[in-house]
């Protein structure tokens, strides 16, 4: 069998770190190849030395048997081979359509030619249902809509070998079926699929193989068909992972955030993003907002953690009205978050570990005195969070986060915002991007949070995780809440018809 | 595991020492081009004025003190650049603030006359540092509430505070004759220190002054407010994610305007040590920035934005200009002499982005 890609022997070292140590990666022409590992295994290094970004330090490259250097992305767009990164690189202040041609744009006299291009965006959308507004800025549109830009960005190059580095950890369940049928019908036409995921499902369900890498090396490469999950993820973690999140049934108290009519304006006008909204979460519960990505459950939860300001009802913590609190005073409040786009939010990438570890509270008598921080405190505090949680990086509470994994980055803000021990807990999409062993164990955290007495409030897209973590259901569509179930009552079909818009309780 | 973390230490000793030996290669480039336009204009005369550029400010213990005396208001504004930097501003405003607080200085020294002693000297150096930092309130403002690019409005800053300046200067302290403004009350001027009877050649004293222990000390207070401090923490975190910081409950438009005040503040004290400095220079009724606050971005550049370094590339490029003083004894124009040390300055500050250049240099050494 020919291959089409081939790394052989790849190897590359960061300060402190062998992200790659004599890794093997070979796809096939047409085939869906999936790369699975840890957070930090060296996935995402891998696939951008192929890319260009990186140079290995050893190894070579080969396309259809003949060896080539690939030296940047360019010389990898000549070769046919296209990337979606783990972390978008779009430009935001441009339109989705100035953004899809970028670097290959029309000119015509000097002046930009756009209306073929629009033309083929709109075409390639259409076909393989990737829903854009082409004219939308980016800094206007949902994480899962970029998304989608990203991958239609990659197909009007017409690239055949496609690098896809965990594009569905964004995507809501319908769209990840989605993006499974294009994927299909992309291998069919004979292009070559390079996929990261964490989640098992999705391999079983496309990969045709799947290469399994730990700490930087391969472990193996596997026929999908002949694998089962609990086999990948032993592979993968070196253990047997429980793949269901054990609990009790909760134990509800007093209402620690009470939401009551609240709304916030939208986008367009005339349309609020979140309509009326009322609901509780009480101690010792786990309420999970569910919904399709961009029906306002980002913005429900900006109100109310005070990104945003809301334009009608209120917002009690505790039994203190907090609605027009600015945002630290309710953070001190007891409220703890973490935020959907971690690297919009949640993370000052230029910092080091420690000091985003510290971003909530760096502040408090512990790491600062007379207003002079404390970096021995500091520096210890983060090294035990980095232990606790299993956060893995080159250079340990010194490593700049910029440069760590996707998901070591998540498990830092995770790490953060539950040893604040906040009486409410807002996570939004906290898993996402975590592998299986971080999954379970950051599911577990939550738990216990709620068993110590502690609401929490989840925001998730992925059914998996709203049956099986939260204690009650919320579902969420175009801004408004449409129903209210518990948990084990609760079925994915049925969460189906009322994400969707088929269904909603009576008022 | 004990490996690996040897294997740390090292590599950190490699990234700082990248980044000194990326300035000092930069500089090393600079003086090359210099050298080059010097063989250009004046060939037979070039070897010996490159010399000059290179040792003049060593030559004696008096051309030392001028150094001193010259680097002073350019490590002022050079702080000011690489604070407002360093907190993820530009501050091309660096000029109004100096002239707006050297006004402050100078009015204070001529009018105030009922301090005595060095308290009047404090005092001028206060208000200064207070209407340079009023003077960065605007685009500070503007940037934080009003999205305005700071750039834009610190341009315009300048050119009101430099004509308001001009302005204030005819109403209240003008030496008509001189077209420039009055001479400050003693007790205005920064004390010597001694350091006149140190930095001096037979009986020619140099203008040395205790300004450049202030600027030295702004320096590093700069460095403890920025490294060291929740405050600090504060303003960089405001420089580099916005969003973030938000999400972190600090008061990002608040630190906006803050960054923005103290780099203000930096450059407004400039104003006042240079022209207290008891030089004879007093501020001159002409339609032209002021040109130290915009020799502070090459001073922050090739400081690399630290507050020490910030120090010593500000004497770095105050010898060059001692030195380019003494070309003068081999028949350069001071016009020409002005273009070749800028050539230096900017072509150090240019050879700055081989920074990354220098890193895998030593990487790839350090693998063999
Ligand atoms: N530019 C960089 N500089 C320093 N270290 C880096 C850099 N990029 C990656 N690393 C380190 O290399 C290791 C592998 O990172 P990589 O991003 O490839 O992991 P990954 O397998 O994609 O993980 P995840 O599932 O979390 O995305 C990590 O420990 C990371 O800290
Ligand atoms: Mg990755």
């Amino acid at each position: 069998m020919e291959y089409i890609i081939e790394m052989l022997g790849i190897t590359k070292e960061f300060p402190g770190i062998k992200a790659n140590d004599n890794v093997t990666v070979q796809l096939k022409k047409g085939e869906i190849h999936a790369l699975l590992g840890e957070n930090g295994a060296g996935k995402s290094t891998l696939m951008s030395i192929l890319f260009g970004m990186y140079q290995p330090d050893k190894g070579v490259i080969r396309k259809n048997g003949q060896e080539v250097k690939i030296t940047n992305p360019n010389d990898a767009n000549r070769l046919g081979i296209g990337m979606v990164h783990q972390h978008f690189k779009l430009v935001h202040n441009f339109t989705v359509l100035e953004n899809i041609i970028l670097g290959v744009e029309d000119t015509k006299y000097g002046k930009l030619e756009m209306s073929a291009a629009r033309e083929k965006v709109l075409k390639l959308s259409e076909m393989y249902g990737l829903m854009i507004d082409p004219d939308a800025y980016i800094q206007d549109i949902t994480v899962g809509m970029q998304q989608r830009v990203e991958i239609l960005k990659m197909l009007y190059r017409d690239n055949e070998i496609l690098i896809l580095d965990e594009p569905t950890a964004v995507l809501t369940p319908q769209e990840i079926d989605e993006l499974i049928n294009i994927m299909r019908n992309l291998a069919d036409e004979g292009k070559s699929i390079l996929f990261i995921t964490h989640k098992l499902n999705e391999i079983k369900s496309v990969a045709d193989r799947c290469t399994v890498l730990r700490k930087g090396q391969t472990i193996a490469t596997v026929n999908v068909a002949d694998a089962d999950k609990e086999q990948l993820s032993e592979m993968m973690v070196g253990r047997k992972v429980k793949l269901q999140v054990e609990k009790e049934k909760s134990n509800p108290g007093n209402p620690v955030l009470k939401v009551e009519n609240l709304s916030v304006k939208g986008r367009t006008e005339g349309k609020n993003s979140v309509n009326n909204v009322l609901f509780e979460v009480r101690a010792g519960e786990i309420v999970c907002i569910a919904g399709i990505d961009g029906n306002g459950q980002t913005e429900l939860v900006e109100a109310i953690t005070g990104l945003k300001d809301s334009i009608q009802g209120k917002i009690i913590l505790n039994g203190k009205d907090i609605t027009k609190m600015p945002i630290r005073r309710r953070t001190l409040s007891g409220i703890g978050h973490i935020p959907e786009d971690r690297h919009k939010h949640g993370l000052v990438l230029e910092y080091t570990v420690e000091e985003n570890m510290v971003l909530q509270s760096y502040f408090e008598p512990r790491f600062q005195k007379f207003g002079f921080l404390r970096f021995d405190s500091i520096k210890e505090y983060a090294k035990g969070l980095i232990s606790q949680y299993d956060v893995r990086s080159g250079m340990g509470e010194k490593t700049v986060v910029r440069s760590m994994s996707g998901g070591n980055q998540q498990k830092a803000i995770i790490a953060r915002e539950i040893d604040r021990n906040p009486d409410l807990l807002i996570a939004v999409q906290p898993t996402r991007g975590l592998d299986v062993g971080a999954n379970e164990y950051i599911h577990k955290k939550i738990v216990e949070h709620r068993d110590s007495g502690k609401a929490v409030l989840l925001v998730s897209l992925e059914l998996d995780e709203v049956l099986n973590v939260s204690d009650r259901i919320l579902v969420i569509y175009e801004g408004e809440l449409v129903a209210d179930i518990p948990a084990d009552e609760a079925n994915a079909q049925e969460l189906g018809l009322y994400m969707s818009g088929s269904k909603r309780r009576e008022q | 595991m004990k490996k690996e973390h040897n294997k740390k230490c090292s590599l950190l000793a490699t990234e700082s020492f990248g980044s000194f030996s990326a300035s000092v290669m930069a500089v090393l480039v600079g003086l090359l081009f210099g050298l080059v336009i010097l063989l250009l204009t004046n060939p037979s005369q070039a070897v010996y004025g490159f010399k000059a550029i290179l040792f003049g400010g060593l030559s004696d213990m008096k051309n030392l003190g001028q150094v001193l005396y010259f680097a002073t208001p350019i490590i002022m504004t050079g702080l000011s650049v690489a604070f407002a930097n360093k907190t993820g501003l530009f501050n091309i405003g660096a000029s109004g603030q100096f002239i707006t607080g050297a006004f402050a200085a100078v009015f204070v020294g001529v009018k105030v006359q009922s301090l005595t002693g060095v308290s009047h000297w404090l005092f001028a150096l206060f208000m200064a540092t207070l209407v340079g930092a009023f003077w960065a309130v605007l685009p500070g403002v503007l940037k934080a509430y009003c999205n305005v690019n700071e750039v834009i409005s610190c341009i315009m800053m300048n050119y009101i505070g430099m004509y308001m300046v001009n302005l204030l200067v005819k109403n209240f302290v003008f030496d008509v004759r001189k077209n420039q403004s009055m001479a400050v009350a003693k007790t205005a001027v920064s004390p010597k220190m001694g350091l006149d009877s140190i930095f001096k050649t037979g009986y020619s004293t140099s203008s040395v002054n205790a300004g450049i222990l202030v600027a030295v000390l702004a320096g590093i207070i700069v460095y403890i407010i920025l490294e060291k401090t929740t405050f600090g923490f504060e303003l960089k975190a405001c420089g580099y994610n916005r969003e973030a910081s938000r999400y972190a409950g600090i008061n990002e438009k608040r630190s906006i305007v803050l960054s923005m005040m103290i780099a203000g503040a930096l450059s407004g004290l400039g104003g006042a040590l240079l022209y207290l400095a008891g030089s004879g220079k007093s501020i001159e009724v002409l339609d032209v920035l002021a040109a130290e606050g915009f020799n502070g971005i090459p001073v922050a550049l090739l400081g690399l934005n630290h507050p020490i370094g910030v120090v010593i590339s500000g004497i770095f490029i105050a010898y060059l200009n001692v030195g380019g003083f003494n070309m003068q004894l081999y028949n350069f124009a001071p016009q020409v002499i002005e273009v070749i040390i800028s050539v230096i300055i900017y072509f150090s500050a240019f050879a700055l982005l081989m920074k990354g250049f220098i890193m895998r240099l030593a990487k790839g050494k350090e693998e063999k």
